[in-house]
Formats: structure tokens, C-alpha cells, sequence
């Protein structure tokens, strides 16, 4: 294992963690109901904190009074490695809870191998991110079915949306070479997902996924990104950018 | 001859400080005085999201970022707490939501004005939660059971909010050059819209009098805003900022800051509708309830379902 896979794939966990809060983040204040702001703000505010214990590793292992600031704000499209589906944007409620349910069923089984792997750093971060995991898993499931088997609507709205995300979907499980590096089995992870998917969508009443029937976009991983990423980054890094060298 | 011994045990409970309840009866005036008040709290807290939300995205940091993605949650939380002590005397959260939007219920006009930079999340939290606190304190005791309770809940993180605020723009005071400008900036944006979220004076003021008498009010706009005045002219100069307001001065006899002359024509222009953001902040409010139409009666149609298969279980 190299440093710099461990680095590049610390940077991957931070920065799809940090590019999916920042997405949601945006729900704060426009939910569509008080309740569901509240608890779309809880999962973005996890997905900070999960980002910043990644920052602040893999600022410790890039050394040289690196920091996660540093890393958060003033790398590049090019640079960020987020998965594709972090970056897509809100859409309407199907769409990011869509997005949400993809995700967060993904990180469940990474994190659950991370929990068991070499890095103790990682492990712990994993663990203690799982629970917040288990209940972002809960809570996107149970909106898959409200909305799955809600009206007419709604169903018909979280079929396009999750269309509209699947080849995004498929990168997840290809793996990097700095996931090949450190032995990351994406294949085993693809396995248990497509399950766990499979039996809430049955009780969602939508149509089971398919992994091998569509087309998926890859690139996030390594920095090639979608368009939507640098008005992302542009506006999330403005303020650190515009006043260089100051504490906030 | 009867509705007049109801008021007269009504008055006396106030008079020896019982809480009023939900059941219990009340005068028709008060029971709307509370609706009005507290439902204009709640909304409050709802807009009061959009002007800080406007940063989230923006926050210079992450731990700023997170910090502020707290509080904003906060705001949603009282607002929650607030519709539900408002709800106690009889109205829907869905009917306050309407009256918000047709314009009938009203909400501070403090958020009518834009956020326009860091240094804006900064003087929010210090001044106009600060101006809140005053009120905020004071309604811990006011007559209205729940509205009392949930003041409770709500002035414990409004402090926290405060010294956040303080915290954001002690950091900017002593940065650069460029972040001291910032800093100064957003004081003198938000300094004398926080003096006029006291409202009236108390020479003008139409609610006041009968407001005390039934202790929903315990002081009045003048003094509130006195007292908000002598505690801010002292924590500025932690900051070693100013306010912008040349004839601020300590006066000895009286024991308090004299203060200069708030513009009430911008007052009345920001309440009659004719602030920087009424428009905007209505409208993305009305926006995110009419988008999420759908969202709700999915949620409603899966639970009548769910409840459907339990009985036929």
C-alpha cells in the first residue's frame, strides 16, 4: 500500500461526503415540510462532519501544515474526486432522495469494510459515520416507499428520478487504482447493494435495478466530473479564495 | 353578567401569575392576541431561515459551514415548537402557513433585509438575535402556558446563537484589513433595523396596553430596546468597531445610552411590504410549500394505505 493511494482514496471518501452535503445542504430552509427540512439538515450536517474527519486525515498524512480547509477549498474540479452522483443536482424531492438512497446504501457496505480493514484511522472514522449511516439508510427508505407507493405522482416522479441517477450509480462499484491499491472489493460491495435495493424496491412497489442493462458514466474518481461540479466548487470556495491567508 | 365572571377569575389567575391552558377559558381578544403573536413568531423563525440559508453554500469554512448549518436548524426547530404552542388554541399549522403566504399573518421585517456578505452571519447572530434574546427573556413568563414553555426551550439556544455571532465577527475584528472593513460593514447594515425590531414606540405602539394588563408582555418596546442598546454599546468595543449612530453617549443621570433618532418612514416602508427582500422572502416560502405539494400527499396517501393494510391485518 502506498501513501498516496491511501491519500487519493481518503480524499474520495472526504470529497463525496462534502460535495453530497453541500448539494442537500441546499434543501435547508426550502424543504417541503418543517419536519423534513429538519431532517434533511441532520443528514447534511453528518455528511460534513464524516467529510471533515476525512480532511483532517488526509491532511495529516499529505503533513507539511496541510489542512482540511486547504483541501476543502482550494483544489480544482480536476482534483476532486467525488463520485458523479455526490455532484448531481437536487432536482425535486424524488431526486434527492433518490440520490440519497444510492449513496447512503453504498456507504453503508464501504463502511462496514472499512470497519474491518487495515488503516485504524479509516476504521474508526467508519464506524463511528455507520450509525449516522444506518439511520440516512432508514430514513431514505422509508421516503422510497412513501413515495414509491405514495400517489400516483409520486411514483411516477421517483421513477424518473431514479432514471435519471442510475448511470450514475455504476462508477460507485468500478474500482480505482487507489481503491485496487488498498484492496477495496467494490465487486463484493455491488453484490449486497443490488440486494438491499432490490428487496426496498419490491416493497416500494417500483421495478426491481438493473446493473447491466444501462449505460453508466464513469470519471468522478479520478476528476473528470459532470458540468455541474465547478459551479459547485465556485461557490462553495469564493469566500476562502477572495481573502487568501486569513482565519475565518 | 356570566362572561363577566369568567374574566374576572381569568384576570385574577393572571394577576396571582397562574399559567392560562389550552382548556381553560379566556377572552376571545386574548386568545387572538396570542394566535397573532405567537404564529408571527413562528413564520419569524421559518423566513428567518432564508437570509442565513443564503451561506450555507458559501461558508468559509467547514466548520463554519457546519456551525451554521446548526443554527439554521435551530430556527426550524422552533419554529416547530412555536405552530405546535400556536396550534393549542385551535389554529393548522396548514391555516397559519396560508396566512403567511396570502399576507395576512406577518413575520419580522428584520428579514426583509439581504445577507450580503460573511460578516452579515456574524452581526445577525449578535445583533438581531441579541434584540430577540430581550424579547425572548421576557416571554419565558408571559401568561400563555405553551408559548411559555417553548420560550424556555428557545431562549437556551438563542443565547448559544448570540455568542456564535459575536464569536464570528471577534475572529473577522481581528483579521485583515479587508476582514475589519467587512465587519464594520455589516454593523452599520444591521444596527438600526435591529433597534426597530422592538417595534413602535411605545407612544404608538396599538397592541401595548391590553398586551400587559393580560402579562403576554411584561415591558414595553422602549424599554426593551433601551436595555438592548446599553448592552450592545458596551460588547462593540470588544470588537473595536462602532456604531453608527453619532450621537450614542452615556448619560449619566439617566444611567443609560442616549441613542439617535430611528428612521420610522423605513420602518413602515419595510413592514407595508417595500423592504429590500419582502418580495423574495415570500416567495421562496411560497415556493417551497407549492413545490412540496406533492411530496405531502404522497406521504399522506402511503400513510392512509399502511394504516388500511394494518387493519385488514
Amino acid at each position: 500500500m502506498t501513501n498516496s493511494s491511501l491519500v487519493d482514496f481518503t480524499l474520495y471518501l472526504a470529497d463525496s461526503t462534502l460535495v453530497l452535503g453541500q448539494r442537500n445542504g441546499e434543501w435547508c430552509g426550502h424543504g417541503p415540510v418543517l419536519e423534513q427540512d429538519i431532517a434533511i439538515t441532520n443528514i447534511t450536517l453528518d455528511l460534513i462532519g464524516q467529510a471533515r474527519s476525512f480532511y483532517q486525515y488526509a491532511a495529516k498524512l499529505i503533513g507539511n501544515d496541510c489542512t482540511e480547509d486547504r483541501l476543502a477549498y482550494w483544489r480544482n474540479e480536476r482534483e476532486f474526486k467525488n463520485g458523479l452522483l455526490c455532484e448531481r443536482p437536487n432536482g425535486d424531492w424524488a431526486q434527492t432522495i433518490a440520490r440519497q438512497t444510492f449513496f447512503s446504501f453504498y456507504q453503508r457496505e464501504l463502511f462496514t469494510q472499512l470497519l474491518n480493514g487495515s488503516d485504524s484511522t479509516l476504521a474508526a472514522i467508519a464506524e463511528k459515520s455507520l450509525k449516522e449511516v444506518r439511520y440516512h439508510c432508514r430514513w431514505s427508505s422509508e421516503w422510497i416507499c412513501r413515495l414509491g407507493d405514495g400517489t400516483d405522482e409520486s411514483h411516477q416522479r421517483l421513477l424518473n428520478a431514479l432514471d435519471n441517477l442510475w448511470p450514475y450509480t455504476g462508477e460507485l462499484f468500478i474500482a480505482a487504482q487507489y481503491e485496487k491499491d488498498l484492496k477495496i472489493d467494490t465487486a463484493g460491495m455491488s453484490i449486497s447493494w443490488m440486494t438491499a435495493l432490490s428487496d426496498l424496491f419490491a416493497e416500494a412497489t417500483l421495478p426491481p435495478p438493473s446493473l447491466t442493462s444501462t449505460f453508466m458514466h464513469t470519471g468522478g474518481k479520478t476528476g473528470q466530473h459532470t458540468e455541474s461540479l465547478g459551479y459547485l466548487l465556485a461557490e462553495m470556495q469564493y469566500v476562502q479564495r477572495s481573502y487568501p491567508g486569513c482565519e475565518w | 353578567m356570566e362572561n363577566l365572571t369568567f374574566e374576572t377569575h381569568f384576570q385574577d389567575k393572571i394577576d396571582q401569575e397562574i399559567k392560562i391552558e389550552p382548556r381553560d377559558w379566556m377572552p376571545e381578544a386574548y386568545r387572538k392576541t396570542n394566535i397573532r403573536q405567537i404564529s408571527q413568531h413562528a413564520h419569524s423563525e421559518i423566513v428567518g431561515m432564508l437570509p442565513e440559508g443564503n451561506w450555507i453554500s458559501r461558508a468559509p469554512s467547514l466548520k463554519r459551514k457546519a456551525i451554521l448549518l446548526a443554527k439554521v436548524q435551530d430556527e426550524a426547530g422552533h419554529g416547530l415548537y412555536l405552530y405546535a404552542a400556536a396550534e393549542t388554541l385551535g389554529l393548522s399549522r396548514e391555516q397559519m402557513i396560508e396566512d403567511l403566504h396570502s399576507g395576512r399573518a406577518k413575520y419580522s421585517s428584520i428579514f426583509n433585509y439581504p445577507t450580503l456578505t460573511w460578516a452579515d452571519m456574524g452581526a445577525i447572530g449578535w445583533l438581531v438575535d441579541g434584540a430577540a434574546i430581550m424579547n425572548q427573556v421576557m416571554l419565558t413568563r408571559t401568561s400563555y402556558g405553551p408559548y411559555a414553555r417553548a420560550m424556555v426551550r428557545i431562549c437556551k439556544e438563542e443565547s448559544f446563537h448570540q455568542r456564535q455571532g459575536f464569536e464570528i465577527l471577534l475572529v473577522l475584528s481581528k483579521g485583515s484589513e479587508a476582514q475589519k472593513a467587512m465587519c464594520q460593514d455589516a454593523i452599520n447594515r444591521w444596527w438600526w433595523p435591529a433597534l426597530m425590531m422592538f417595534g413602535p414606540r411605545d407612544t404608538e405602539s396599538t397592541n401595548s396596553d391590553m398586551s400587559m394588563k393580560w402579562k403576554i408582555k411584561r415591558k414595553s418596546n422602549d424599554e426593551l430596546r433601551q436595555q438592548f442598546v446599553d448592552m450592545i454599546a458596551q460588547q462593540v468595543t470588544l470588537l473595536g468597531m462602532t456604531l453608527p449612530d453619532t450621537e450614542l453617549r452615556w448619560n449619566e443621570q439617566r444611567g443609560h445610552y442616549d441613542f439617535g433618532q430611528i428612521n420610522w418612514e423605513e420602518f413602515w416602508q419595510v413592514v407595508k411590504g417595500n423592504g429590500p427582500c419582502n418580495k423574495e422572502r415570500l416567495a421562496a416560502r411560497k415556493k417551497a410549500w407549492d413545490e412540496g405539494r406533492w411530496v405531502r400527499e404522497a406521504a399522506t396517501a402511503y400513510a392512509a394505505k399502511q394504516k388500511q393494510k394494518q387493519k385488514a391485518a
